[in-house]
């Protein structure tokens, strides 16, 4: 089965997928631009490691499901390693602003514990 | 048992891992997956890591779907934050939460929650007070935060990693 023999409704339902995706990923990348202090912005690019990642890999499972006449789970592996590996990037980078800020007595700097 | 499946988890979840990677599976593949299942635990076994206990699969699950539909909820607040869609005044902040939660793997699991959830962003804990430090991109005053936090999360990973 190539791509051309794709049922109508599957591939507007790929596209739809993938394109939700990816306008979540960019509405993170938005973020960084718009938001203003550093905490403010390391929310910004979490979309597109969770909303984002997660409609992209659906369409793309989606579409191989369809093409290969059978259930493919491969993409599901991506999403389970980006998911269990992003906090240990972002609580090392909101760990070392913190300990900036509370050192040089920024205004914003978080409470003491 | 222990000495053949030192980490059961850990056996499953490289099993069908390499069986999703070889997927369709074949009777080579599947007797792959089961050696590597059987081996590579032991490797970890160096590291001595503490044996994972999950006593409420049920409510893992519950959890699951609680945590994925605040996922989708969480990703469209913040989007609407980031450009501009939402009305009124919009204050951030830090807040600190007392959690009763110890055992390591439930907290791993609540730093994986709190980050798969965008607005909330885990900053520092001690593990001397039990105090979690975290910034939310939608500050409230009073406990909202406290109380969502500690009774949507904390209590069902306390039951699951009794």
């Amino acid at each position: 089965m190539t791509g051309a023999d794709l049922p109508v409704w599957a591939a507007w339902l790929v596209v739809a997928l993938a394109l939700t995706g990816a306008a979540f990923s960019l509405t993170g990348a938005l973020g960084l631009v718009r938001l203003r202090t550093f905490y403010e912005r390391v929310h910004a690019p979490t979309l597109g490691a969770t909303l984002g990642t997660a409609l992209i890999l659906c369409g793309s499972m989606l579409l191989l499901s369809l093409l290969e006449g059978r259930l493919v789970l491969r993409d599901a592996l991506i999403g389970v390693f980006l998911t269990v590996t992003t906090p240990v990037t972002l609580l090392l980078l909101a760990r070392a602003a913190a300990h900036r800020d509370r050192h040089e007595g920024n205004p914003g700097a978080p409470p003491k514990l | 048992m222990n000495r053949i499946l030192p980490y059961p988890v850990l056996s499953a979840a490289l099993g069908v891992t390499w069986l999703l990677l070889n997927a369709p599976p074949t009777p080579g593949s599947i007797l792959l997956a089961l050696m590597v299942g059987l081996a590579v635990p032991h490797v970890m076994r160096a590291l001595r890591p503490r044996a994972v206990r999950v006593r409420a699969p049920g409510l893992l699950a519950r959890l699951a779907v609680i945590v994925l539909y605040d996922m989708v909820r969480s990703n469209i607040d913040v989007a609407r934050i980031i450009l501009g869609l939402r009305r009124g005044e919009r204050r951030t902040g830090f807040v600190a939460i007392p959690l009763d939660l110890r055992e390591p793997f439930g907290l791993a699991v609540l730093s994986i929650i709190l980050t798969a959830t965008p607005g909330t962003l885990w900053v520092q804990y001690d593990s001397d007070t039990g105090r979690l430090l975290m910034h939310v991109l939608d500050y409230t005053d009073g406990d909202a935060w406290i109380r969502r936090v500690k009774d949507r999360y904390e209590r069902p990973l306390m039951e699951i990693f009794a």
